[in-house]
């Protein structure tokens, strides 16, 4: 009841306060705030080990004001006046005011500030976060409400906690409640069975680690049934764990081999289809990655706008630094895989420097724009980030587009005509060299747009090609040169792999035993996981 | 039986057949003169106190890097097989010798033990068993040709008899480099991790940064350059040499007059990282430290281009190439560092599209565009 | 016999001897498979090979006798070198058998080779040479040095550690220099030879490893209407000393050599015969002659 009390004089105090701002002046610390001697003496004195008691007697408050005194002493705003031991609270203008009456200073001459150690400060944080607690704001109310089960948090006592649920209208707090309050029941197995039993049931329902340890201890308990079902509980929570972290595997597999994958995409055309070797596409990722950045520049505060502009601009630009090199440097080594090897690879190792000088040796910080941000849940213990979400579609929708224009525009006939037969196909009358750059111009395109993706989940730098350039390689070459679905089933297995033995191996390790894998694999199959087959493929 | 008919019939008495040409030929004797002459003279120079030592050491750096470039002309020049990952090679032999250097620190390391000092940071009590080998040089150094020589065995068994060939085995020489690169980050593995091994004190008892020392290096770096040079040459003029080059322009053809095209690249592509692991163990106690980027994928790379400038199934131009090359790196690194991957990355494309014999190929080159270009005026 | 020919086909035998070791066992292991007739050279039997559903081979059979000179014809896509390349180890058939025995006078275990289970260096070994469509010789290598590696005696890697040629080895490359009509052009690059003489000096490096078995691919090929003479010459020389199959679209060609000629069409024999007889076979005209000027 008392509690009551305190929220309605709380909600009272504000309603009145925010009614009421020009009529009744309010000095800005204005708190209807008393202070008992001892309390006084504890805050003014020197010595920061005299406010334990203070803040521990506290920490249990739903004072708006105390809880306001406390954030002040956290920040490190409130000051004591060595004369008259009164309290004193600094203003963002360097001003100060008086906390228990209206009078103000303009500077902090004869203040000392009430300091704080480490400890107090954390514990004052959790204070201030159980007050949110009885917030009037929804939305205040779900976020300490989630923030009583995370790990490490001060969990208020359980009458507190039911107190709170009978008031409580909505439903996600109310949960997050229900859950508290079981878990600080489990703390206490002195309890009688039937309420230690509800707490199993709420408990396996929500299902955390959290969860499970509690269920654990409980299933420990020397109360044969309250163990049983504790322990029970208990499998069925680890179960679902289980499950959680295989999708977690499964969609950052998934989300890394779709950045495989569109990073190949382009390789897989210039390189599977053409039969070039460009060492520089890599950079040319990078050069898309470059626009996100350029383009965020371009329009301040508003990089959703600009991540979606670049990727038209990406293809272009890369898909026309692609056909310059084309042109320029690939046309004349045609048929000279090694030669044309080597040339690209100088390429990129100027475009790599050209970045270098032109930007930074540095890495750039793109922005990921609102929408990009936060989570999916898709059940308690399993999120989703949405940005990986994103690319997981975008690199879907690329893959199609490519798949439409190689199998059924004039193109991309064109094309698949040229590297089967390129004689023929010139005798048919198609134009081999419009052909090459354009095909050229669309894998490096594909590229450009890779790298926009790219830019949301790796650092934007001059390095940033050549981490991937090996990787994808492997991808074209594991699913079979010449066949876009090879890729995109290479990409996807070996980002699948790498996730699912990292957490046995260790991040490093991990891909060293994939390329290691790879590179066996292509001695046992050296045509990759779908090979071509046919007179072509055995010359 | 059946050509006995036919061997009656009358040969040719003026036809005779030249399918060897000699050793010594004119470039063989320039080149042997000429490293003869460069080692005698720094030598002499440096003892007399002519020649800094600083320039004595960076020569004798060069050297070592012309002797890995020889090695990757054996397999790319001759052979064909672009090795996009030839310094692992050339790394492992160096890590080889450090491993050595690094025990004969011994108690005088920071931490005053026996152990590495890497190690005790690692809290390991004794040494790993591939340590074992690296108490005294002798078996150091054979460890510095086997090792390398065992993983291109090894690496070569599998790609040939598989015949991965061409730009798929350019592409996974490289992403072996690179794993082994990762690998030796590792500190578990054993081999100083990020840092690599450093801080040498002495080499078979002699102080590793007095002059003496130094000098004796290059001399023997230069020694052993001349020695795989001659060595080389000589394979290149036998039998095996015509092969390698029938093997380089047509491996389809020879397999189909019977030889077995991947013992003849397994048998030189080893022989060529034995001789990659000498220039790393010959380089690491010039230098002072070897460390995981010598396994970068772009050093390898450099490599190649040494050889590509130098022109390539020469021998001699892997080592123009490798001097051209380390001396504007150096020039470069020292008066303008961003510079030097621009020059880099534009000697790959000049070379490959202007000079596709090189340097030593230049003179040549001219000398047909001339001709060419009075025909077309004639 | 001069000692020349005992030296080498001594060094051949050993050799062969050294490398059959693996390959006995081969065909000892499939001993249970054995083709259906006796004393033939080359048996092929039920050949079927498939590319992507198509079928370049489909159930092709033939027998090839010691001593013959067989021409093989057919529409383009007939399958004619997919089935020099399943006889010589290049592509592995989906089903069937393929035989060869270096001494059918003889036929035993130890000279009856299971071709589907060697590689294209056994089968060269065995004594099966091939020259393919595209004349395939090693163009930055004189015509010496071409002949002088594909006449070697020991073609291991440690074999070839020698420098230059004995005396016996000369005189055997002189040899056939001449039979192949480059005696002139002994120390030019191979690479600056005419088509023809690619052609020929390509046959040369095949004759110059003593095979039992010829397979030429097209050998008139390219050539002008005197190489094509010679050629026929060269045929001729050859016939009765090795056993010879041939392709060539070139029916002048195949007239004045061949005697008997098989004609293949999707994958399979058409007919068997002599030129006559194959040209006047309707189902030969309607697949294949009676869309050819020149038959």
């Amino acid at each position: 009841m008392h509690l009551l009390k305190q929220i309605f004089l709380c909600c009272a105090l504000s309603l009145i306060l925010s009614l009421l701002p020009s009529v009744y002046a309010v000095p800005a610390t204005g708190l209807p705030l008393t202070l008992s001697a001892e309390e006084s003496v504890a805050l003014c004195s020197s010595r920061v080990r005299d406010r334990d008691l203070l803040i521990n007697n506290w920490s249990t408050t739903t004072n708006a004001a105390q809880v306001q005194l406390l954030q002040a002493i956290a920040d490190g705003e409130l000051y004591c006046k060595r004369s008259d031991q009164s309290l004193w609270l600094k203003n963002a203008d360097g001003s100060f005011n008086a906390l228990t009456s209206n009078a103000t200073l303009t500077n902090g001459k004869g203040l000392r500030c009430v300091g704080s150690s480490n400890k107090q400060r954390q514990l004052i944080a959790t204070i201030v976060a159980a007050r949110a607690l009885y917030s009037e704001e929804v939305s205040a109310r779900r976020a300490a409400a989630a923030a009583l089960l995370q790990a490490g948090a001060t969990m208020p006592s359980t009458d507190t906690l039911q107190a709170l649920m009978q008031h409580e209208d909505d439903g996600q707090v109310y949960q997050d409640l229900r859950t508290a309050w079981a878990l600080t029941l489990a703390q206490n197995p002195s309890l009688g069975r039937q309420e230690l039993l509800q707490a199993v049931e709420i408990l396996k329902d929500k299902g955390t680690p959290q969860c499970l340890h509690a269920l654990e201890q409980l299933g420990q308990s020397s109360d044969e049934i309250l163990s049983d079902a504790a322990q029970q509980a208990a499998g069925w929570v680890q179960f679902y764990l289980r499950c959680a972290t295989f999708g977690e595997n499964l969609f950052f597999g998934l989300s890394l081999g779709s950045v495989l994958v569109l990073a190949a995409i382009g390789l897989a055309i210039t390189f599977g289809v053409m039969g070039v070797i460009n060492m520089a596409h890599g950079e040319l990722i990078m050069v898309g990655a470059y626009c996100v950045w350029c383009l965020q520049q371009l329009l301040p505060g508003q990089p959703g706008l600009a991540l979606i502009l670049a990727i038209p601009t990406a293809f272009v630009v890369s898909g026309t630094l692609g056909m310059l090199i084309e042109r320029t440097v690939i046309r004349s080594l045609y048929g000279r895989p090694l030669e044309t090897l080597l040339a690209t690879f100088g390429v990129s190792l100027i475009l790599q420097q050209a970045v270098r000088t032109i930007f930074s040796p540095l890495n750039r910080a793109v922005q990921t724009p609102a929408f990009m941000q936060g989570q999916l849940q898709i059940s308690e213990n399993l999120s989703v980030t949405l940005s990986r979400v994103i690319i997981i579609l975008f690199c879907a929708l690329t893959f199609t587009l490519i798949l439409i224009i190689m199998n059924k525009t004039r193109l991309g006939l064109e094309v698949r005509a040229l590297a089967q037969n390129r004689p023929i196909a010139r005798a048919l009358g198609v134009r081999a060299g419009r052909i090459d750059a354009l095909t050229f111009g669309l894998g490096s395109g594909v590229a450009g747009m890779a790298g926009v993706a790219l830019s949301q989940i790796t650092n934007v730098g001059p390095n940033l090609g050549q981490n991937y350039i090996v990787d994808t390689f492997m991808v074209v070459v594991f699913g079979g040169v010449g066949n876009l679905w090879g890729t995109l089933t290479g990409g996807l297995i070996m980002g699948l792999i790498s996730k699912f033995l990292e957490p046995v191996t260790g991040a490093m390790l991990s891909k060293i035993v994939i390329l290691i894998a790879l590179i066996l694999f292509i001695q046992k199959r050296p045509r990759g996981l779908f090979p071509q087959r046919g007179r072509a493929a055995e010359a | 039986m059946h050509s006995a008919k036919h061997v009656t019939a009358p040969v040719k008495p003026e036809l005779t057949l030249e399918v060897s040409s000699p050793i010594f030929n004119r470039s063989t004797c320039y080149v042997v003169e000429l490293l003869a002459l460069l080692t005698i003279g720094s030598t002499i120079g440096a003892l007399c106190g002519l020649i800094s030592i600083y320039a004595v050491t960076l020569m004798g750096k060069y050297l070592c890097y012309a002797l890995a470039a020889l090695s990757l002309d054996l397999i790319w020049g001759r052979l064909g097989i672009l090795s996009l990952g030839h310094c692992a090679y050339f790394a492992l032999g160096g890590y080889m010798l450090g491993m050595y250097l690094t025990l004969q620190i011994g108690t005088q390391g920071v931490y005053g033990s026996n152990l590495p000092d890497f190690m005790i940071f690692l809290n390991w009590d004794h040494l790993p068993w591939y340590w074992q080998g690296s108490h005294y040089l002798l078996p150091s150094l054979v460890l510095s040709l086997l090792v390398p020589a065992a993983l291109a065995f090894i690496f070569g068994f599998t790609t040939f008899r598989s015949r991965v060939g061409g730009v798929y085995l350019s592409i996974i020489t490289q992403a072996l480099t690179y794993a082994l690169m990762l690998m030796f980050f590792l500190n578990e593995l054993g081999f100083g991790g990020n840092n690599g091994l450093t801080d040498f004190k002495t080499l078979a008892g002699m102080d590793i940064t007095a002059d003496g020392t130094r000098i004796f290096l290059f001399a023997l770096t230069a020694i052993c350059l001349l020695l795989a040079f001659l060595l080389l040459r000589a394979l290149n003029c036998t039998r095996l040499g015509r092969l390698l080059t029938a093997v380089r322009d047509s491996e389809s053809r020879v397999r189909f007059i019977g030889y077995r095209t991947e013992h003849v690249k397994l048998a030189i592509f080893t022989l060529a990282a034995a001789l990659a692991g000498l220039a790393g163990a010959l380089y690491v106690p010039q230098v002072g430290i070897i460390n995981p980027g010598e396994f970068s994928p772009l050093n390898s790379i450099e490599l190649v281009i040494c050889v590509a400038l130098g022109g390539r199934d020469r021998l001699y131009g892997a080592i123009i190439g490798s001097l051209v090359l380390n001396l504007v790196k150096t020039i470069f690194t020292a008066w303008w560092p961003e510079g030097w991957l621009y020059v880099l990355g534009a000697l790959f494309v000049i070379i490959t599209l202007f000079l596709p014999h090189g340097l030593a190929g230049l003179p040549q080159q001219l000398k047909w565009h001339r001709s060419n270009t009075i025909k077309e005026a004639a | 016999m001069s000692p020349l020919t005992k030296l080498t086909q001594g060094a051949s035998a050993a050799l062969t001897k050294g490398l059959n070791r693996v390959e006995h066992k081969w065909h000892h292991a499939n001993s249970a498979s054995r083709p259906h007739a006796r004393g033939m050279m080359l048996y092929a039997e039920d050949l079927t090979v498939s590319f992507d559903g198509f079928k370049a081979l489909n159930n092709l059979t033939f027998y090839l006798q010691a001593g013959e000179l067989r021409c093989f014809i057919g529409p383009n896509g007939a399958g004619k070198t997919t089935m020099m390349d399943v006889l010589t180890g290049r592509t592995r058939p989906d089903s069937g058998n393929a035989f060869f025995c270096s001494d059918p006078q003889h036929e035993s275990p130890d000279n009856l080779y299971n071709l589907l289970q060697m590689d294209e260096v056994a089968i060269v070994r065995a004594g099966i040479g091939r020259k393919f469509q595209k004349p395939s010789v090693i163009e930055s290598l004189s015509v010496g040095q071409n002949l002088e590696l594909a006449g070697a005696c020991n073609k291991t890697v440690r074999g070839t550690l020698k420098r230059g040629l004995d005396s016996a080895e000369q005189d055997y490359i002189c040899e056939i220099l001449q039979k192949i009509r480059l005696s002139s052009r002994a120390n030019v690059l191979a690479g600056t030879l005419s088509h023809g003489q690619k052609q020929w000096l390509e046959i040369g490096m095949l004759l110059i490893q003593r095979p039992r078995l010829l397979m030429l691919d097209e050998p008139a090929a390219g050539m002008t209407p005197e190489e094509i003479e010679l050629s026929i010459e060269l045929l001729h020389e050859l016939k009765g000393r090795h056993t010879i199959m041939v392709i060539e679209h070139d029916m002048a060609f195949i007239r004045a050599i061949a005697d008997i000629v098989t004609v293949l069409c999707r994958g399979q024999v058409l007919a068997e015969g002599t030129m006559d007889e194959v040209s006047s076979n309707p189902a030969v005209i309607e697949a294949y002659l009676g869309k050819d000027d020149d038959a």
